[in-house]
Order: C-alpha cells, then sequence, then structure tokens
C-alpha cells in the first residue's frame, strides 16, 4: 500500500514494527514503531507518558515526509 | 542411526495459543508437536524429529536478536543434521520468523535448512536465497500438501542427492544459476524461444528478470505548517461495530470514515476488525493504531498544516498482495483530489 501510494505521487511514510517487511514491500521512508499490537502506544507506561511516545514517534514520521531521500531511509 | 531433524514451529501450531499468546518466548520440546506429527510420517524411517521449538512470533520479530540467540542455542543443544521451520502459509510474521531462523541456523551450525511458505509471504523475499523454501497454499489448509513436500527436500538434503530445478523440487526460485549441458547452442533455443513467443505458443525462459519493484521517492514536504496531511492504517482501526464489515484476515475490501470533529478516537467509539495480532490493546485505545489525538494536536499547534477529514483503513492480513495495490491506488487518487499532499501509513 505504501509503495502504491507514493507511486501515485503522494510522500508517505511507513511507521512499522517489523522493519525487514517494510524494506521488503518497498517502503521508502520508514520509522520503526513500538510493538505489533500498539504500534503507536506502550501499555506498560502512563497514559501521559504513552501519549509522549506517540507525540514522539509522529514528530519523526512528520520529519522524515520532511526529507530529502534517495533510497529507502529508516529513521531510527 | 536415523538423521536427527529440528522442527521450528510458532504458537499457535504449538498449541499454546492464538494472538493472545504471541508474545511466548521460545521454549524447546522433545519430540514431535503439532504438524510435526505429519512431518514425521512424511520422512519416515529415514530421519526423526528429535525436537521441537516453540515461539510467539510477535516475540521473535520484536525482539529479533534475542531470539534468534536463544532459539540457535535450544537448536545447537540437539545437534540436528537438519532442521525445518513451518510451513508458515501466508501468516507474514510466523513467515518471517521461519526465514530468520533458518538463516541463522544454516550460518551457525552449517546445516541444511527448510521452511515452507506462500509466495506472497513477506518471508520470502526477505529469505528465499537463505533457505529452501517450499511452496504452499495461503492457509494451513495446504498443510496436507506443504508437509510430503518438505519432506521430500529434506531426505534428498539429507542423503546428499542432487537437488532439482524450483519447478522439479517445489521450491521457490533463489537466484542461483546452475551450468547445464544442453543438445542444443544457446543462439538456436533463443531463436526457437522467440518463434514460439511471436506464434504465442508456450515457452520457458532460462534466465527470469528478477522482479524489482522499486518506486522512487518523492520529494519532501517543503512546508509541513500548510499541509494537508492524511492517516491511512493497514491495522484494520474501525468505528465501532466495523460498518462495511471488512473481514479479520483477507479482506476484500477498505474503509473511509471521517474523523472531522473528532479529537481522540476512544474505546467507545472505535475498534480493530484486525484478526492478526491480539486486539486488547487497540480497542482499548485506538490512538495507539491511528494516532488521531497526536494529529489533532499537532494541527492545533500549527505543526502540520490540516488532519484529512477522512482516514483509509483496512485489514492487513493475509490480504493478496494483488488487492493491497488495488485498495491504495483508489485511496491514493481520492487523497490526491482533495489536495491531500503527505500521508502517514501505520502497519501492526
Amino acid at each position: 500500500m505504501v509503495k502504491e501510494i507514493e507511486r501515485a505521487g503522494l510522500p508517505v511514510v511507513h511507521i512499522c514494527t517489523i522493519v525487514p517487511i517494510s524494506l521488503t514491500v518497498g517502503a521508502n521512508r520508514i520509522v520503526p514503531a513500538v510493538a505489533i499490537p500498539h504500534p503507536l502506544g506502550n501499555p506498560a507506561l502512563s497514559k501521559e507518558e504513552e501519549k509522549s511516545v506517540r507525540r514522539n514517534l509522529v514528530l519523526k514520521a512528520l520529519k522524515a515526509l520532511q526529507t530529502p531521500v534517495d533510497d529507502q531511509t529508516v529513521f531510527e | 542411526m536415523p538423521y536427527r531433524v529440528v522442527h521450528y514451529i510458532n504458537q499457535f501450531f504449538g498449541q499454546v495459543g492464538g494472538e493472545d499468546k504471541a508474545d511466548t518466548q521460545p521454549f524447546i520440546k522433545e519430540g514431535v508437536v503439532g504438524p510435526g506429527m505429519a512431518l514425521k510420517g512424511a520422512l519416515g524411517q529415514d530421519a526423526v524429529i528429535v525436537a521441537t521449538v516453540i515461539c510467539g512470533d510477535g516475540y521473535f520479530n520484536e525482539n529479533l536478536e534475542t531470539a534468534k540467540a536463544e532459539v540457535l542455542s535450544m537448536v545447537e543443544r540437539y545437534s540436528p543434521d537438519i532442521f525445518i521451520a513451518g510451513p508458515a502459509f501466508n501468516a507474514g510474521r510466523y513467515g518471517v520468523a521461519c526465514g530468520a531462523i533458518c538463516k541463522e541456523v544454516k550460518e551457525k551450525l552449517g546445516i541444511p535448512v527448510i521452511t515452507g511458505m506462500y509466495p506472497e509471504n513477506p518471508g520470502v523475499d526477505l529469505y528465499k536465497k537463505d533457505a529452501y523454501v517450499v511452496k504452499t497454499s495461503d492457509s494451513a489448509a495446504g498443510m496436507r500438501k506443504a508437509v510430503p513436500l518438505m519432506a521430500n527436500l529434506a531426505i534428498k538434503l539429507l542423503k546428499g542427492e542432487a537437488i532439482g530445478s524450483p519447478d522439479e523440487d517445489s521450491y521457490i526460485e533463489r537466484g542461483i544459476r546452475k551450468n547445464v549441458f544442453k543438445n542444443e547452442l544457446g543462439a538456436k533455443r533463443a531463436v526457437d524461444m522467440l518463434v514460439a513467443k511471436l506464434s504465442g505458443a508456450e515457452f520457458t525462459t532460462e534466465y527470469p528478470m528478477p522482479a524489482f519493484d522499486r518506486v522512487t521517492p518523492n520529494p519532501p514536504i517543503k512546508d509541513m505548517s500548510n499541509a494537508k496531511v492524511a492517516l491511512v492504517t493497514s491495522g484494520g482501526i474501525v468505528p465501532k461495530g466495523n460498518p462495511d464489515k471488512i473481514e479479520s484476515s483477507s479482506a476484500s475490501k477498505y474503509g473511509r470514515y471521517s474523523i472531522a470533529g473528532v479529537e481522540a478516537l476512544t474505546a467507545d467509539t472505535y475498534e480493530t476488525a484486525h484478526g492478526g495480532y491480539d486486539p486488547v490493546y487497540a480497542n482499548a485505545d485506538p490512538n495507539r493504531v491511528l494516532p488521531v489525538d497526536v494529529m489533532r494536536e499537532l494541527e492545533k499547534e500549527g505543526v502540520i498544516g490540516k488532519l484529512y477529514d477522512y482516514y483509509y483503513a483496512t485489514v492487513g492480513n493475509g490480504t493478496s498482495v494483488a488487492n493491497a495495490m488495488k485498495y491504495a491506488q483508489a485511496i491514493a487518487k481520492d487523497l490526491i483530489a482533495d489536495g491531500v499532499q503527505a500521508v502517514i501509513l501505520t502497519s501492526t
């Protein structure tokens, strides 16, 4: 899906847990996530801490969208 | 002495449990478990499954390096002559786990390794060069067909017999070229092939081109504070009640849902339709998969120009590549028509 959205002309960032799969399917901008059942959250944290984890991931994703890339890039 | 086999399976086939047990840490049991029973039958007298490693798909994928080391040390203790993983069919995380551990075992223990997967499993492209990946159907309904093929290949490898072409021995092409003698010269064969092609007859290429489908990255967003950004997910987040009845696996559709005026997703209003991961965390707080709450905040703060009024969702669980492509093409068309400039796609 990421690849087809990119192909259509929209810059897209993939937030996902299993980075090797994202690389295989051909995502160009990749942000590694927390865990499979909660990529943008962590139930072990307090609500506030969890939200700040999520905010940081989204900010990283937005930064990726503002970064020129020539090839598949993982934004750690 | 029969050859010694160690078998690797996931928590589901290992009879530990479903997605709620996907975080199971690896453990080893003597003898056969689950599909090992059929494998044992197919291997016959020549080989015996001495032990079975069971590991949760979630645990393996989220802790790749640790999991590989843990499983390897368990396998090593049983000094196998061959290592067999799966089959994983079209289960993505299971396929990646099978492929990764096969590669590790082959590199560290120097023994042959075999697994089995459906050709669209992401584990195939990642590991087909490292392991023999027997071609299976997309679901466990194909177990009966897959197991004898895997056993047959295992016996050949153990006895040092010549392995046939991918077609002959039912494994996925590994990108290995073999020199063979043919009765006819290359030039003649090429012309014959061309004539067959021109006359519409069947022909088989001697050198299939690798299919690298890569898309050039689009230029970055220059002014995020004025950009309209959309959220898309393969994590199955839908309005409560799943109005479009998106299937929990092999989804035949996607949904488009308004989030205009929605400040955050809540457990009362949204849920996940995805059947491929433990839904507890996403149902308790769907923002953990689709970060509407944070996007709304960033919109208010002016970090992004606008969060697009709709989000798109499907269930990425055994969904065919052809369907996923079709959905994304339709979604992208909508987004562009509505002036969206960038997309955040989340996957579980």
